[in-house]
């Protein structure tokens, strides 16, 4: 019975090629659309989500200068080389603590010139930011203690200033120094504020104190906290800390502040779960819509297949076997529009994603998701109508008109 | 219809079959008490005025509708105490059904037309597609198996219809006003077809016409007027 089912099913698809077609096609477009918008917006969120763990949510960032609210804050004394000492001395829970300084700079090279940001560092910072060295080699201790003039481009500066060359071993001037380019960075791309994380060129701190900036100050500390310790705790313990050095009395405000990359971290992710909850309340919308592509194609043939049904039951054929006829086209129709359109997704979303630059990652639960939802439309609004032109008498189904 | 020894059931028998559309004032009587006898091998055509109960008649003759009242023996078996899937088997396997409108499967070869009852009695491929060949053969269209209905003359379409009414060998051929849609050169093929299958197969045939020329061609001829038999003459044709 099964297998006569399938048979007259199959004859059917065949013969309404158009119908088919239409109804596969509602199908195709609903489950293609929602895969499509779920991948990309789950590539942008996992995008996010590393772009975070590259930032490290271990770190601390501390500024002098009061918070003011976004992004501003007041004025005051910069700190020393003495403050960082002090916290990599006093702190149990910190495992790094990298001082920097940096300035905006121009890079000139035989005939290219280039205006990038220039850090005065050591290698711990390296290791804070999550910085590798591809080619060539981080400072030695010489040149940090002696405060050589040697440099490590990050890879937007080694293609505007060298273009395919090799740099390694070549001068550039900076400011009034020429120093000598010893170690280029691995590229690390757009951080998730949209600033390129490669245009940078790093000194030794020491460097940068004497020749460029001409003081003693350190802009910025970031500091690491050992894994397994709560950055709540640290973040406390550095306050007091900044609190004695800089001689801040109870209650006065702090003129520094200590940033944890973990809120940045939480507010990225924020984000973009809203932008993920947009991109499914768009692609629910596109599947309802693909599903009532479907409706209207199944209600429309219901006329003329109304007569069928009744020409079908005059020559003998049992409710059941009809019922189980149409069921099996609904089915075989909907499947097949869902794998086709499960494949049309995989096709546009990889290409969606190379264009926008964001990973690949298929979402099986949405795959089934859609499938199925689609799949029960087909079948329900193909098989229902079936079943009530299969329930009356034939001469009733024949007479339809 | 003599008394003596108690001869076997008709084919048919119709006793006091009564149908009534709708309910309680709007109801309204299709037919009014039928009793009507059909035996093994005849040719009977049912005549009458439009609104006289003979399509309704038929329908209830081929278990396509059902009485209000009254009991049809089909063969001695009682078809109003049938399930719906029972009525369908009987269907399947004795009735065999030519309507006006042709109700062809469109789109669909007239093989496979043909062949649509077979698949439901579940004959292996091969038996099907040699019984249908041989039933279009006996209706002149061997050379038209691979076309559709919409590549068919209407006289083509008929003759297709026929022979997947045939094809099964059913007990009773029902042909509601056949001739209805045709000319009357293709009607009378159809009716010389359908006299060919009566005469040489022994096949049943009951006609709905209110063409008297097409009812010339059959044996016997009922006249409903009203929901009711008027007139049942027999020796009329051949």
């Amino acid at each position: 019975m099964l297998w006569n089912a399938l048979l007259l099913a199959l004859r059917e698809i065949r013969r309404n090629v158009l119908r088919s077609v239409l109804t596969t096609l509602g199908i195709v477009i609903g489950v293609a659309a929602v895969i499509t918008m779920v991948t990309i917006g789950g590539g942008a969120t996992a995008q996010v989500t590393q772009q975070i763990a590259s930032l490290g949510t271990n770190l601390l960032i501390i500024r002098p200068g009061q918070r003011l609210g976004m992004g501003q804050r007041g004025i005051a004394p910069p700190f020393k080389l003495e403050d960082a000492v002090a916290i990599a001395r006093e702190i149990p829970s910190i495992a790094a603590v990298a001082p920097s300084a940096s300035q905006s700079a121009t890079a000139i090279t035989g005939n290219a010139n280039w205006s990038t940001a220039a850090y005065g560092v050591d290698n711990r910072y390296l290791a804070v930011r999550n910085l590798t060295i591809q080619e060539g080699r981080p400072f030695s201790d010489g040149d940090l203690r002696a405060g050589r003039a040697v440099c490590i481009l990050g890879a937007t500066v080694r293609k505007e200033l060298f273009g395919t060359q090799n740099p390694l071993g070549s001068n550039i001037r900076l400011g009034k120094i020429s120093c000598q380019v010893i170690g280029l960075l691995e590229a690390k791309g757009q951080s998730t504020m949209g600033r390129d994380q490669d245009d940078i060129i790093l000194l030794p701190l020491r460097t940068f104190q004497r020749r460029i900036a001409g003081n003693q100050e350190i802009s910025l500390i970031q500091v690491s906290v050992r894994e397994g310790i709560a950055t709540e705790k640290a973040q406390a313990d550095l306050e007091q800390l900044m609190r004695e050095r800089r001689r801040i009395g109870p209650g006065e405000d702090d003129d520094f502040q200590v940033r944890d990359m973990k809120e940045v971290a939480q507010m990225l992710t924020g984000t973009t779960r809203i932008l993920t909850s947009l991109l499914g309340a768009v692609a629910a919308v596109s599947l309802l819509v693909g599903g009532i592509g479907i409706m209207n194609i199944m209600l429309v043939s219901v006329t003329e297949r109304t007569r069928e049904i009744g020409i079908r039951l005059a020559i003998g054929a049992l409710e059941r076997e009809v019922l189980l006829q149409f069921l099996v086209e609904a089915v075989v129709l909907s499947s097949f529009g869902g794998v086709a359109g499960i494949l049309l997704a995989m096709v546009a979303s990889l290409g969606m994603s190379r264009l926008l630059e964001v990973p690949f990652i298929l979402n099986p639960g949405i795959i089934v998701l859609a499938f199925f939802f689609s799949a029960a439309v087909g079948v329900i609004f193909g098989f229902f109508p079936a079943r009530k032109a299969a329930r009356l008498d034939p001469i009733e189904a024949l007479r339809h008109e | 219809m003599s008394g003596a020894p108690p001869s076997p059931p008709p084919l048919i028998r119709l006793t006091g079959v009564t149908k009534i559309y709708g309910h309680g004032q709007a109801s309204m009587a299709a037919l009014r008490g039928i009793d009507l006898d059909i035996g093994e091998g005849e040719f009977v055509a049912v005549m009458g005025p439009s609104g006289s109960g003979k399509s309704t008649c038929m329908n209830i003759l081929g278990c396509l509708d059902t009485p209000t009242r009254g009991s049809y023996l089909f063969r001695g078996v009682s078809v109003e105490d049938l399930g719906r899937n029972q009525r369908a088997m009987l269907r399947r396997h004795y009735l065999g059904f030519v309507f006006q409108g042709f109700n062809l499967l469109n789109r669909t070869s007239a093989l496979e037309n043909v062949e649509l009852p077979l698949i439901y009695r579940g004959l292996p491929a091969g038996q099907r597609r040699a019984a249908a060949r041989k039933a279009l053969a006996a209706v002149g269209l061997s050379d038209w198996e691979g076309h559709t209905p919409g590549e068919l003359s209407g006289g083509q379409q008929q003759r297709v219809a026929i022979a997947r009414a045939i094809v099964t060998e059913p007990a009773v051929l029902f042909a509601d006003e056949p001739t209805g849609n045709l000319d009357t050169a293709r009607s009378r093929e159809i009716m010389e077809l359908l006299t060919t299958l009566n005469r040489e197969h022994g096949l049943t045939v009951v006609m709905v016409t209110h063409e008297p020329d097409m009812a010339l061609y059959a044996k016997r001829t009922v006249h409903f007027v009203d929901g009711k038999v008027a007139a049942d003459t027999n020796g009329e044709g051949g």
